[in-house]
């Protein structure tokens, strides 16, 4: 098991395989959708500092407004990755990320951009919605919630031990394509029966 | 290595004690169109939300037994059983994504329907508020989110399906949907030469294996399919997610389907995609097949990929009033 606190060099980034297990701490920043396109299409000065060496967590949380005025993560699990795939590569090199967590994995785009940058992709588990809020520390602040609403808004939380997979690494390597060539391979036998 | 989590939700009394329906409510009956559904529909919202139903829990804990102990399968299944306990004991969302919400609302006579779906969407206005669910209603096109989980102008979130029966009494079921196994779901019109299958029972299990191959782990596998044989592209689609209210390990009621979910369900669980797609001998929880009657010129098999966190309640108020929780 490695531990990495953000914000993580280009080299802890190379050095990271597809299969090795991580506990991730410190800041992440939740971005999908519209952020993704957002970041993109208008490559937003003002991002730059907050990505710089940070990890992307595609996630649109289910969040609770205490009393005193702050956040709450109340389910946080990842969100289908591939939908950012026309974006994700720009936005590795525009802020210099050096990570991504979601589900499901990226494509050929994606894992150039990963090689390129020196950025590796997380696979958190799906649907472990309470299981992950609980390893939100805190909610430390939130961008364009009034333009994106709760789910798509740049959420910047702290967290401790956050679980995930390196799936796809900065060689190259992605477990997803080698689980779909195999289980490609295994319909063609169970088709042809 | 993850210890090996004990699948034991709350006590029937703990859900009671928790429950939001004051203990004293009774439907009346005899007043159909004056009924205030509202309350047992939030109960029905919560126990939806947070508590996964113990079929689904049994099945992910039997795949869970058959992986490799220490494998990343093994782990990834015990994870989505921690999950399922924290969930059921704070009374929070199992997923962060609390799904298109789906009703079928079973009624006799004299109901208004116009009026239950009043209370309904009343009702999901409540729950979101008590963040049971997250907003999850925004315009196509630009996107703007209407914080309170309804479409405002064609009513058409959350859905609501109505019919009349012969009975006395009322069934609510509720289905919380995910978005990322429904954009996995998949409508095959055969022949469908791209994977060779003909218009025949052969063909349908062709569409399947091709559906969940697609699919690979981006619906959160393992998943449950919905499959309806049949119908035109719109009843096809609807059927598919209706059969996924069946519990799993209920026989089929005909014979011949029966055997052939479970030859499929096995079929499946050969391809090694297993849960979240890290590889593993647990790529479906179960299969779910219903025949439908078809125009002659059309054969469409529709699929409907449901998460392993297969979010589905029924509420049934009796003659005499009485509400009861499935």
């Amino acid at each position: 098991m490695i531990r990495l606190t953000t914000p993580i060099s280009e080299d802890q980034a190379r050095q990271l395989k597809v299969g090795d297990e991580v506990l991730l701490n410190g800041k992440l920043v939740l971005s999908r959708d519209m952020g993704h396109k957002y970041m993109k299409e208008q490559k937003p000065e003002w991002l730059k500092p907050i990505l710089k060496g940070m990890v992307i967590y595609h996630c649109g949380p289910v969040v609770k407004k205490n009393a005193d005025g702050s956040w709450s993560f109340v389910a946080a699990g990842p969100t289908t990755s591939i939908r950012e795939e026309p974006y994700e590569a720009d936005v590795l090199d525009t802020y210099q990320v050096r990570g991504v967590i979601g589900k499901g994995g990226m494509g050929k785009k994606t894992s150039d951009g990963l090689v390129k940058t020196g950025a590796v992709y997380f696979h958190a588990t799906g649907g472990a919605g309470s299981l992950l809020a609980e390893r939100v520390k805190r909610v430390v602040d939130v961008h364009m919630l009034e333009e994106f609403g709760s789910p798509e808004a740049f959420w910047v939380i702290e967290v401790d031990d956050f679980p995930v997979v390196v799936t796809m690494d900065s060689h190259g390597g992605s477990l997803h394509e080698i689980v779909l060539a195999q289980s490609q391979e295994r319909a063609k036998a169970l088709m042809a029966k | 290595m993850a210890e090996c989590t004990i699948p034991t939700l709350t006590t029937m009394d703990e859900v009671q004690r928790k429950s939001v329906l004051p203990s004293d409510y009774r439907a009346d009956m005899a007043g159909l169109k004056q009924l205030d559904l509202k309350p047992p529909i939030l109960e029905l919202i919560r126990r939806a939300s947070s508590r996964l139903p113990q079929d689904v829990i049994d099945a992910l804990v039997k795949g869970r037994d058959a992986e490799e102990e220490g494998s990343r399968a093994f782990n990834t299944l015990n994870d989505m059983v921690k999950n399922i306990l924290l969930a059921d004991g704070h009374v929070t969302p199992l997923c962060q994504d609390t799904g298109t919400l789906i009703f079928w609302v079973r009624h006799p006579y004299g109901l208004s329907q116009h009026k239950v779906k009043q209370q309904i969407r009343a009702t999901v206005v409540e729950a979101t508020q008590r963040v049971w669910l997250r907003p999850n209603c925004v315009s196509s096109l630009e996107g703007k989110n209407t914080g309170n989980n309804l479409d405002p102008f064609h009513e058409g979130h959350p859905v609501v399906h109505f019919e009349e029966w012969e009975k006395s009494e009322i069934e609510v079921a509720i289905m919380l949907k995910g978005g990322g196994c429904e954009n996995v779901g998949a409508q095959y019109r055969l022949p469908d030469v791209t994977i060779g299958a003909g218009r025949d029972i052969g063909g349908v299990r062709k569409a399947i294996i091709d559906a969940v191959v697609k699919a690979q782990g981006q619906g959160c596998s393992p998943g449950i399919l919905g499959v309806a044989i049949g119908g035109d592209r719109v009843t096809g689609y609807e059927k598919s997610k209706e059969v996924i209210l069946r519990k799993l390990g209920t026989p089929n009621p005909d014979p011949k389907m029966d055997q052939f979910e479970k030859e499929i369900t096995n079929d499946l669980n050969t391809l090694g995609i297993g849960p979240m797609g890290y590889g593993g001998k647990t790529t479906v929880l179960g299969v779910l097949v219903e025949e439908m009657f078809r125009h002659p010129a059309s054969f469409f098999v529709s699929i409907s990929y449901m998460c392993w966190s297969s979010r589905r309640r029924v509420m049934t108020i009796g003659a005499n009033g009485d509400v009861s929780f499935d």
